[in-house]
Protein backbone atom coordinates (compact mmCIF):
# COMPACT_ATOMS: atom_id res chain seq x y z
CA UNK A 1 0.00 0.00 0.00
CA UNK A 2 1.46 3.40 -1.03
CA UNK A 3 -0.10 6.71 -0.94
CA UNK A 4 1.15 10.07 -2.65
CA UNK A 5 0.26 13.51 -1.56
CA UNK A 6 1.09 16.39 -4.14
CA UNK A 7 3.19 20.00 -3.56
CA UNK A 8 1.59 22.60 -5.38
CA UNK A 9 3.45 26.48 -4.94
CA UNK A 10 1.16 27.24 -2.02
CA UNK A 11 0.11 24.24 -0.61
CA UNK A 12 0.30 24.44 3.20
CA UNK A 13 -1.37 21.28 4.51
CA UNK A 14 0.23 18.66 2.23
CA UNK A 15 2.44 18.07 5.34
CA UNK A 16 -0.38 17.54 7.46
CA UNK A 17 -1.91 14.81 4.78
CA UNK A 18 1.61 12.88 4.67
CA UNK A 19 1.40 12.99 8.58
CA UNK A 20 -1.87 11.18 9.14
CA UNK A 21 -1.50 8.95 5.77
CA UNK A 22 2.18 7.56 7.47
CA UNK A 23 2.28 8.48 10.84
CA UNK A 24 -1.44 7.48 11.89
CA UNK A 25 -2.59 5.67 9.19
CA UNK A 26 0.28 3.65 8.78
CA UNK A 27 0.60 3.55 5.21
CA UNK A 28 3.50 4.70 3.30
CA UNK A 29 3.45 7.89 1.80
CA UNK A 30 5.24 10.05 -1.26
CA UNK A 31 5.36 13.36 -1.64
CA UNK A 32 5.32 14.43 -5.33
CA UNK A 33 6.26 17.72 -6.90
CA UNK A 34 3.77 19.44 -9.06
CA UNK A 35 6.25 19.92 -12.21
CA UNK A 36 6.78 16.40 -12.53
CA UNK A 37 3.99 14.10 -14.92
CA UNK A 38 4.39 10.51 -13.21
CA UNK A 39 3.29 7.39 -13.05
CA UNK A 40 0.53 7.18 -10.41
CA UNK A 41 -0.69 3.70 -11.16
CA UNK A 42 2.10 2.83 -8.23
CA UNK A 43 -0.29 4.58 -6.20
CA UNK A 44 -3.54 3.52 -4.15
CA UNK A 45 -4.48 6.62 -3.57
CA UNK A 46 -3.15 10.46 -4.80
CA UNK A 47 -4.17 13.13 -1.65
CA UNK A 48 -4.13 16.88 -3.01
CA UNK A 49 -3.91 18.95 0.08
CA UNK A 50 -5.34 21.86 1.11
CA UNK A 51 -3.17 25.25 0.40
CA UNK A 52 -3.22 28.41 -2.05
CA UNK A 53 -1.83 27.61 -5.01
CA UNK A 54 -0.63 29.85 -7.11
CA UNK A 55 -2.06 32.34 -4.44
CA UNK A 56 -5.17 31.96 -5.38
CA UNK A 57 -4.84 34.17 -8.42
CA UNK A 58 -7.56 34.14 -10.78
CA UNK A 59 -9.62 31.68 -9.63
CA UNK A 60 -8.85 29.25 -6.38
CA UNK A 61 -7.33 26.23 -8.49
CA UNK A 62 -7.62 27.95 -11.65
CA UNK A 63 -3.90 28.28 -12.63
CA UNK A 64 -2.72 24.64 -10.33
CA UNK A 65 -4.96 22.72 -12.52
CA UNK A 66 -2.31 22.88 -15.78
CA UNK A 67 0.30 21.56 -13.54
CA UNK A 68 1.93 19.40 -15.28
CA UNK A 69 1.42 16.42 -12.70
CA UNK A 70 -2.35 17.10 -13.22
CA UNK A 71 -2.48 15.29 -16.50
CA UNK A 72 -1.06 12.38 -14.48
CA UNK A 73 -3.62 12.64 -11.95
CA UNK A 74 -6.54 13.25 -14.54
CA UNK A 75 -4.87 10.33 -16.19
CA UNK A 76 -4.88 7.98 -13.45
CA UNK A 77 -8.59 8.96 -12.33
CA UNK A 78 -9.70 7.47 -15.75
CA UNK A 79 -7.69 4.42 -14.92
CA UNK A 80 -10.02 4.68 -11.57
CA UNK A 81 -7.32 5.11 -9.34
CA UNK A 82 -8.44 6.86 -5.87
CA UNK A 83 -7.99 10.97 -5.80
CA UNK A 84 -8.54 12.52 -2.81
CA UNK A 85 -9.04 16.63 -2.53
CA UNK A 86 -8.69 18.78 0.13
CA UNK A 87 -10.55 22.33 0.09
CA UNK A 88 -7.58 23.96 -2.05
CA UNK A 89 -7.71 19.97 -3.46
CA UNK A 90 -11.31 20.23 -4.12
CA UNK A 91 -11.38 23.45 -5.93
CA UNK A 92 -8.08 22.20 -8.23
CA UNK A 93 -10.47 18.91 -9.12
CA UNK A 94 -13.47 21.59 -9.99
CA UNK A 95 -11.46 23.29 -12.08
CA UNK A 96 -9.47 20.51 -13.85
CA UNK A 97 -13.40 19.21 -14.54
CA UNK A 98 -12.99 16.03 -12.46
CA UNK A 99 -16.06 16.87 -10.49
CA UNK A 100 -18.92 18.84 -11.84
CA UNK A 101 -19.70 22.41 -10.28
CA UNK A 102 -17.49 25.13 -9.31
CA UNK A 103 -16.85 27.47 -6.29
CA UNK A 104 -17.69 31.12 -5.81
CA UNK A 105 -16.51 33.47 -2.72
CA UNK A 106 -18.14 32.54 0.72
CA UNK A 107 -21.58 34.50 0.38
CA UNK A 108 -20.58 36.61 3.59
CA UNK A 109 -16.94 37.47 1.68
CA UNK A 110 -15.11 36.24 5.26
CA UNK A 111 -12.86 33.63 5.43
CA UNK A 112 -14.22 31.33 7.52
CA UNK A 113 -11.70 29.36 10.20
CA UNK A 114 -13.70 26.85 12.57
CA UNK A 115 -15.46 23.74 13.27
CA UNK A 116 -18.15 22.66 11.80
CA UNK A 117 -20.72 19.82 11.81
CA UNK A 118 -21.72 17.68 9.00
CA UNK A 119 -23.74 15.11 7.85
CA UNK A 120 -22.88 11.88 5.94
CA UNK A 121 -25.16 11.26 3.17
CA UNK A 122 -23.37 8.27 1.22
CA UNK A 123 -21.61 5.83 3.58
CA UNK A 124 -21.20 3.56 0.62
CA UNK A 125 -18.27 4.90 -0.71
CA UNK A 126 -14.20 4.18 -0.93
CA UNK A 127 -14.09 7.57 1.22
CA UNK A 128 -17.09 7.27 4.11
CA UNK A 129 -17.65 3.94 4.45
CA UNK A 130 -16.51 4.00 8.41
CA UNK A 131 -18.94 6.33 8.99
CA UNK A 132 -22.67 6.11 9.13
CA UNK A 133 -24.90 7.55 6.87
CA UNK A 134 -26.70 10.24 8.82
CA UNK A 135 -24.04 10.32 11.57
CA UNK A 136 -23.17 13.89 12.24
CA UNK A 137 -18.99 14.06 12.52
CA UNK A 138 -17.70 17.52 12.95
CA UNK A 139 -14.64 18.76 11.04
CA UNK A 140 -12.84 22.07 10.92
CA UNK A 141 -13.00 24.68 7.78
CA UNK A 142 -10.71 27.13 6.83
CA UNK A 143 -11.29 28.68 3.25
CA UNK A 144 -12.41 32.19 1.46
CA UNK A 145 -13.89 30.75 -1.48
CA UNK A 146 -15.86 27.26 -0.59
CA UNK A 147 -19.48 28.58 -2.03
CA UNK A 148 -20.26 25.44 -3.92
CA UNK A 149 -22.29 26.07 -7.09
CA UNK A 150 -23.78 23.70 -10.01
CA UNK A 151 -26.67 24.39 -11.82
CA UNK A 152 -30.04 22.92 -11.16
CA UNK A 153 -29.71 20.78 -14.01
CA UNK A 154 -26.11 19.64 -12.42
CA UNK A 155 -27.66 19.32 -8.69
CA UNK A 156 -30.35 16.82 -9.91
CA UNK A 157 -27.69 14.52 -11.25
CA UNK A 158 -25.87 14.55 -8.36
CA UNK A 159 -28.91 13.74 -6.23
CA UNK A 160 -29.87 11.05 -8.01
CA UNK A 161 -26.37 9.06 -8.68
CA UNK A 162 -25.58 9.71 -4.77
CA UNK A 163 -23.17 11.48 -5.68
CA UNK A 164 -23.32 13.88 -2.48
CA UNK A 165 -21.21 12.27 0.42
CA UNK A 166 -21.64 15.30 2.67
CA UNK A 167 -23.20 18.07 3.58
CA UNK A 168 -23.04 20.65 6.58
CA UNK A 169 -25.85 19.96 8.74
CA UNK A 170 -27.79 22.31 8.32
CA UNK A 171 -28.28 25.54 7.01
CA UNK A 172 -27.14 27.62 10.17
CA UNK A 173 -24.05 25.26 10.02
CA UNK A 174 -23.00 26.13 6.44
CA UNK A 175 -20.26 28.38 6.52
CA UNK A 176 -19.93 29.51 2.90
CA UNK A 177 -23.19 29.98 1.24
CA UNK A 178 -23.45 26.63 -0.93
CA UNK A 179 -26.08 25.28 -2.75
CA UNK A 180 -28.12 22.81 -0.69
CA UNK A 181 -25.15 22.63 2.08
CA UNK A 182 -22.90 20.46 -0.04
CA UNK A 183 -19.36 20.16 1.35
CA UNK A 184 -18.07 17.37 -0.65
CA UNK A 185 -18.81 15.23 -3.78
CA UNK A 186 -17.80 12.58 -5.82
CA UNK A 187 -17.76 11.64 -9.29
CA UNK A 188 -20.06 9.49 -10.98
CA UNK A 189 -17.69 6.25 -10.64
CA UNK A 190 -16.68 7.02 -7.04
CA UNK A 191 -12.90 7.14 -7.04
CA UNK A 192 -12.44 10.87 -7.25
CA UNK A 193 -13.41 12.97 -3.98
CA UNK A 194 -13.37 16.45 -2.92
CA UNK A 195 -14.66 17.99 0.14
CA UNK A 196 -13.72 21.96 1.75
CA UNK A 197 -13.36 20.51 5.31
CA UNK A 198 -10.14 19.12 6.75
CA UNK A 199 -10.05 15.71 8.18
CA UNK A 200 -6.42 15.49 8.29
CA UNK A 201 -6.61 19.01 10.71
CA UNK A 202 -8.90 16.15 12.86
CA UNK A 203 -7.42 13.02 12.94
CA UNK A 204 -5.66 12.79 16.23
CA UNK A 205 -7.71 13.91 19.46
CA UNK A 206 -4.16 14.24 21.19
CA UNK A 207 -3.24 17.15 19.04
CA UNK A 208 -6.15 19.34 20.18
CA UNK A 209 -9.41 18.48 17.93
CA UNK A 210 -12.25 17.71 19.35
CA UNK A 211 -13.00 14.59 17.63
CA UNK A 212 -10.61 11.71 15.22
CA UNK A 213 -13.53 12.16 12.57
CA UNK A 214 -11.14 13.34 9.82
CA UNK A 215 -9.03 9.92 10.62
CA UNK A 216 -12.16 8.11 9.54
CA UNK A 217 -11.94 9.50 6.24
CA UNK A 218 -8.68 8.17 5.72
CA UNK A 219 -9.40 5.16 7.18
CA UNK A 220 -12.26 4.25 5.36
CA UNK A 221 -9.87 5.09 2.24
CA UNK A 222 -7.53 2.55 4.02
CA UNK A 223 -10.74 -0.42 4.86
CA UNK A 224 -11.87 0.06 1.05
CA UNK A 225 -8.28 -0.87 -0.49
CA UNK A 226 -7.82 -3.63 1.87
CA UNK A 227 -11.26 -4.98 1.02
CA UNK A 228 -10.79 -4.41 -2.48
CA UNK A 229 -6.87 -5.66 -2.76
CA UNK A 230 -7.79 -8.30 -5.38
CA UNK A 231 -10.05 -6.23 -7.25
CA UNK A 232 -8.47 -4.76 -10.36
CA UNK A 233 -8.24 -0.92 -9.97
CA UNK A 234 -11.47 0.64 -12.02
CA UNK A 235 -13.48 -2.35 -12.06
CA UNK A 236 -15.30 -2.35 -8.55
CA UNK A 237 -15.71 0.93 -7.58
CA UNK A 238 -18.82 0.45 -5.15
CA UNK A 239 -17.57 -0.72 -1.78
CA UNK B 1 0.90 42.30 -36.20
CA UNK B 2 -0.04 43.21 -32.53
CA UNK B 3 -3.24 43.15 -30.88
CA UNK B 4 -4.13 44.52 -27.63
CA UNK B 5 -6.76 42.77 -26.17
CA UNK B 6 -9.22 43.16 -23.34
CA UNK B 7 -10.71 40.93 -21.76
CA UNK B 8 -13.63 41.10 -18.94
CA UNK B 9 -15.45 38.20 -16.51
CA UNK B 10 -18.25 38.15 -14.20
CA UNK B 11 -20.83 36.46 -12.65
CA UNK B 12 -23.54 34.85 -14.74
CA UNK B 13 -26.93 36.69 -14.13
CA UNK B 14 -28.48 33.71 -12.77
CA UNK B 15 -25.81 33.59 -10.15
CA UNK B 16 -25.63 35.47 -7.00
CA UNK B 17 -23.05 37.76 -6.62
CA UNK B 18 -21.76 38.37 -2.92
CA UNK B 19 -19.60 40.74 -4.03
CA UNK B 20 -21.73 43.15 -6.01
CA UNK B 21 -24.21 42.74 -3.51
CA UNK B 22 -21.80 44.18 -0.36
CA UNK B 23 -20.74 46.63 -2.73
CA UNK B 24 -24.45 47.80 -3.45
CA UNK B 25 -25.09 48.38 0.51
CA UNK B 26 -22.00 50.32 0.44
CA UNK B 27 -23.46 51.99 -1.88
CA UNK B 28 -26.62 53.00 -0.39
CA UNK B 29 -24.67 53.43 3.39
CA UNK B 30 -23.07 56.45 1.35
CA UNK B 31 -26.29 58.22 0.45
CA UNK B 32 -26.29 56.62 -3.31
CA UNK B 33 -30.35 54.88 -2.76
CA UNK B 34 -30.48 54.79 -6.85
CA UNK B 35 -27.86 52.32 -7.96
CA UNK B 36 -28.96 48.69 -7.96
CA UNK B 37 -27.84 45.63 -9.98
CA UNK B 38 -24.38 46.11 -9.16
CA UNK B 39 -21.98 43.31 -10.32
CA UNK B 40 -18.18 42.53 -9.79
CA UNK B 41 -15.88 41.38 -12.46
CA UNK B 42 -12.22 41.19 -13.16
CA UNK B 43 -11.04 43.12 -16.15
CA UNK B 44 -6.82 41.76 -18.08
CA UNK B 45 -5.54 43.18 -20.85
CA UNK B 46 -3.07 41.04 -22.67
CA UNK B 47 -1.28 41.79 -26.25
CA UNK B 48 -1.16 39.09 -28.41
CA UNK B 49 1.53 38.98 -31.14
CA UNK B 50 2.18 36.70 -34.42
CA UNK B 51 -1.17 36.67 -35.90
CA UNK B 52 -2.29 38.50 -39.01
CA UNK B 53 -5.68 38.12 -39.01
CA UNK B 54 -8.48 39.19 -36.33
CA UNK B 55 -10.89 36.24 -36.51
CA UNK B 56 -7.27 33.96 -35.50
CA UNK B 57 -7.27 36.35 -32.09
CA UNK B 58 -10.86 35.99 -31.62
CA UNK B 59 -10.40 32.45 -31.69
CA UNK B 60 -7.72 32.32 -30.04
CA UNK B 61 -8.85 35.00 -27.08
CA UNK B 62 -11.90 32.62 -27.15
CA UNK B 63 -10.33 29.52 -26.68
CA UNK B 64 -8.27 31.21 -23.63
CA UNK B 65 -11.02 32.02 -22.14
CA UNK B 66 -12.78 28.86 -22.00
CA UNK B 67 -9.99 26.74 -21.24
CA UNK B 68 -8.51 29.34 -18.10
CA UNK B 69 -9.07 32.96 -18.04
CA UNK B 70 -13.30 32.83 -16.88
CA UNK B 71 -14.80 29.56 -15.21
CA UNK B 72 -17.57 29.06 -18.10
CA UNK B 73 -19.55 27.11 -15.41
CA UNK B 74 -20.16 30.31 -13.16
CA UNK B 75 -19.06 33.29 -15.32
CA UNK B 76 -19.72 35.12 -18.70
CA UNK B 77 -16.64 36.99 -20.53
CA UNK B 78 -16.36 39.32 -23.11
CA UNK B 79 -13.43 40.78 -24.78
CA UNK B 80 -12.46 43.24 -27.70
CA UNK B 81 -9.22 43.06 -29.55
CA UNK B 82 -7.65 46.55 -31.08
CA UNK B 83 -4.90 46.51 -33.49
CA UNK B 84 -1.90 47.74 -31.85
CA UNK B 85 -0.62 51.14 -33.90
CA UNK B 86 2.66 50.59 -35.22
Amino acid sequence: MRFAVITFPGSNCDQDCKHVSEEVLGVETDMLWYENEVELDQYDCVILPGGFSYGDYLRSGAIARFSPIMNSVIEYSKNGGLVFGICNGFQILLEAGLLPGAMKANNNLKFVCKDIDLKIINDATPFTNKIQKGEKITLPVAHGEGNYYIDQAGLKKLKKNDQILLKYFDDDENPNGSINNIAGICNKKRNVFGLMPHPERAAEVILGSKTNDGYRIFESILNYLEKNKCTKRGEKIDS
Amino acid sequence: MKWEVKVETKLKESILDPQGQAVSSGLEALGYKNVSDVHVGKYMELTVEDIDNKKEVQKQVDEMCQRLLANPVIEDYDFQIAEVEK
